[in-house]
């Protein structure tokens, strides 16, 4: 039945798709159990759950698991369909809001681990076209949610909140790590504005990892991919 | 405004998301005004519709654009409710159809276009590779009917057009092999299906073969030149 039923959640503290669902049930009010995974060794769970990509984010529903990140916030969406929504009733508008949740998961997450994981030139190049989306994600914001931010009530977050806070949240740690500082309030006054406004929800604070923590997992990833000749983890 | 209702579609007649758009409004029973574009030269209409992507398709419905055609499929599926439902009914199925769907473009669509427009033989290796490991997975999911048969056209079907059409000229254009019958009977089987069923020819027929693969093969050399 819907909205019933064990919920488990398999994730890791670090990543933002992870966060993304923590933060869609946290918003629901849904209770679950959380299991971290180590990435390095995957259960046999996570391979049994999950066969086709092995990654977490994976949500076991009443013994049946679901993956993808997007999958799985609409998911939460349309199963627990009382109480706060994550998406907007108007189709328009619910378009909207999966156009650019879509376009930050394809196209903005890879250049900001590409700035992350790289120095000199390279990095300058990923840092230009970082500052391309953010600019195309200020504009598009003005354009689509003239209301400004897009959650759903006043009270909230809805599912573009979630997307942009599991990716940008964590600003100030990749400043901290970089040496730099992408999210400029004079540049993108609107985004930067969001994000600040969306990391001091309860629900985030709540499920944001202790500063110190993520600096030093971000700083681990960038040594060990500027170590390697391949870039890559 | 003229017309309340109206819906406007902007594609153009070779791109296999624009087909999928098209298919789903005529599922639908939608009316609706094809703007067929020339990707060379784009209209300024298309731009001011989708400045983020400047891509085909877009939907104009009562003078709003939505743009990316998954995104597309779930709007014309929440805006026009006839008894014609895209995705399920049930909350788990329609995660496995979008699931799915991701799979298709993300994955499969995705490395097996960069393999074809791949000019370096190393890197066009390691796409095809790749590619080929996708399709062993939709290979094996088809054994339990993953893909819909001839009464069962929704959202996850629509998407997966690209499969059972556009791949097979995509790789003849660029003269790599992906999906055969040999390798993936089951996939294939269902592909020669798809492209016969009297559901989607009677609404919408498939874009002509020998057509499709004069324009994907110029469009690869062209993509292969300026590389």
């Amino acid at each position: 039945m819907a909205g019933e039923g064990r919920v488990t959640l398999h994730g890791t503290w670090a990543s933002p798709y992870s966060k993304r669902v923590e933060l869609a049930l946290k918003v629901k009010g849904i209770e679950y159990e959380y299991v971290e995974e180590d990435l390095m060794n995957k259960s046999s769970l996570l391979l049994q759950y999950n066969p086709v990509h092995k990654k977490i984010p994976i949500l076991v529903h009443n013994g049946k698991p679901i993956v993808e990140s997007m999958v799985i916030l609409e998911y939460i969406e349309e199963t627990w369909s009382d109480g706060p929504r994550l998406l907007p009733e108007d189709p328009y508008e619910r378009a909207k809001i999966r156009f650019w949740a879509t376009f930050l998961h394809q196209q903005v997450f890879e250049v900001l681990v590409l700035v992350l994981k790289t120095d000199g030139e390279a990095q300058a190049k990923a840092m230009e076209q970082l500052h391309e989306k953010l600019k195309l994600l200020e504009e598009g914001i003005k354009g689509s949610f003239p209301g400004g931010s897009p959650a759903v009530n006043g009270e909230n977050m809805g599912l573009l909140d979630i997307v942009v806070c599991s990716y940008f949240g964590p600003y100030k740690v990749h400043e901290e790590v970089l040496g730099l500082k992408y999210l400029d309030s004079e540049k993108y006054p609107l985004v930067t504005s969001w994000v600040k406004s969306l990391v001091q929800y309860p629900a985030v604070k709540e499920s944001t990892p202790p500063h110190e923590k993520s600096v030093a997992l971000v700083r681990y990833f960038r040594e060990k991919a500027l170590q390697s000749p391949a870039g890559v983890l | 405004m003229a017309n309340d209702g109206e819906v406007k579609l902007f594609g153009t007649w070779a791109s296999p998301f624009a087909f999928r758009v098209e298919l789903a409004l005529k599922l639908k029973g939608v009316q609706y005004e094809y703007i067929q574009e020339d990707l060379t030269d784009k209209s300024s209409d298309l731009l001011k519709y989708n400045p983020v992507h400047k891509k085909v398709p877009v939907l104009v419905h009562r003078g709003r654009p939505i743009a990316e055609s998954q995104v597309i499929l779930e709007y014309i599926d929440e805006t026009w409710k006839t008894d014609y439902p895209l995705l399920p009914q049930d909350p788990y199925e329609r995660a496995m159809a979008r699931f799915w769907a991701r799979f298709i473009d993300e994955k499969f669509l995705s490395t097996s276009w960069q393999a074809a427009c791949s000019s370096s033989e190393a890197e066009r290796e390691k796409l095809i590779e790749e590619a080929l490991g996708y399709l062993k997975v939709l290979e094996e999911q088809q054994h339990k009917r993953l893909l819909g048969g001839n009464d069962t056209i929704g959202f996850l079907e629509i998407c997966s057009s690209f499969v059972a059409y556009w791949i097979i000229v995509i790789q003849e254009a660029a003269g790599v092999d992906l999906l055969t019958e040999s390798k993936f009977p089951n996939l294939w089987k269902w592909a020669v299906e798809f492209q016969g069923c009297p559901a989607i020819k009677q609404k919408l027929p498939l874009p002509e073969k020998d057509r499709l693969v004069a324009f994907f093969s110029a469009m690869i050399e062209k993509i292969k030149r300026y590389k």
